[in-house]
């Protein structure tokens, strides 16, 4: 059975069915991790006490700089030059998956491959500064159960992580496997490789907001 | 929606790596904001008008959205509404607990 309106856009909606499919579920995304930043502005509000780190803990750790009235909130725990060298990793992923859609639509095939591997790499690099970042936490026996901020912090930037591995697993098959599909309907592949782009765009977006609101404020 | 002759796609090209310097000139504006010792409302304000501004460059540009079909457009104004109801929420809880404390 063909499956209609994969290269030609459908008349009714005026897209292919693939790109209305994931608009679709990147609206559900966005109710996803709406709730859960909703939940942690309620906490935030809501208890005096969210962002500040316990005492015990900051004797067990050490070394944190003080707040206004003497307390140590919880970014000052967190590893901002890791997050941040991480935002400036996802944004460059961001630019070169859009330059791998555009080579596709250039007919270049070769430049597709470096700028969807490059941005496996950069996919790879998040995940490993992430995963030496929670290895940190690990190691000074912070948990998800040791606060509520870092039950909030593990769950945002845990989620955001799965999606960087979903991203993983589909630009991996489209950079490998997935890519003799240019040699027989190369527009069709041109069209998987935009919406795999909306997706790892919308990881982008994500961390754009966790950054400032778990590491900065 | 996007250029097809290899002209305008190569001008796409230079808008994306122009958006991506843009992009990596507000991270750092806004890592140093956060070293101003702003107010909280101020900073928290500020954080967020730059990170929107970002997250609007990339909706923008890198997911097309300024040159989108309109049923992208009605799909996202329903997803914009609810999202603001599951944002408005914890306001207005925090709204119902101060009415609760002073009654």
């Amino acid at each position: 059975m063909q499956i209609p309106y994969t290269v030609h856009e459908r008349p009714d909606t005026g897209l292919y069915n693939g790109k209305l499919g994931v608009w679709l579920f990147l609206a559900s995304e966005v109710m996803l991790f709406g709730a859960l930043f909703s939940s942690y502005v309620l906490l935030r509000t809501g208890d005096p006490g969210f962002m500040v780190v316990p005492h015990e803990i900051v004797e067990a750790i050490g070394g944190a700089a003080h707040g206004a009235h003497g307390e140590v909130r919880w970014p000052a725990e967190l590893n901002v030059p890791i997050a941040f060298i991480n935002t400036l990793v996802l944004i460059f992923s961001s630019v070169t998956i859009v330059m791998s859609w555009a080579s596709l639509r250039l007919k270049d095939f070769g430049k597709f491959r470096l700028w969807m591997g490059i941005t496996l790499l950069c996919a790879f690099a998040f995940l490993g500064l992430k995963g030496v970042e929670y290895a940190q936490k690990f190691d000074h026996h912070l948990y998800p159960d040791t606060a509520n901020f870092l039950a909030i912090y593990f769950t945002l930037t845990g989620l955001h992580a799965l999606h960087v591995i979903g991203g993983i697993v589909v630009n991996a098959y489209l950079w490998g496997p997935g890519a003799k599909m240019w040699r027989t309907e190369p527009e069709r592949f041109t069209n998987r490789i935009e919406i795999a782009g909306l997706y790892w765009h919308f990881v982008d977006l994500v961390w754009i907001f966790l950054f400032p609101a778990l590491y900065l404020l | 929606m996007s250029g097809h002759t290899a002209e305008e796609i190569k001008g796409e090209i230079r808008r994306y790596w122009l958006v991506g310097f843009a992009l990596f000139l507000l991270t750092l504006v806004t890592v140093g904001v956060s070293y101003l010792h702003l107010s909280i409302g101020l900073a928290v304000f500020v954080a967020l008008l730059i990170a929107c501004l970002k997250g609007g460059l990339v909706a923008a540009v890198f997911m097309h959205l300024i040159s989108e079909r309109q049923a992208i457009y009605s799909l996202l104004l329903l997803t914009v509404l609810f999202f603001a109801i599951v944002m408005l929420g914890p306001i207005g809880g925090r709204l119902g607990s101060i009415g609760i404390e002073g009654g």
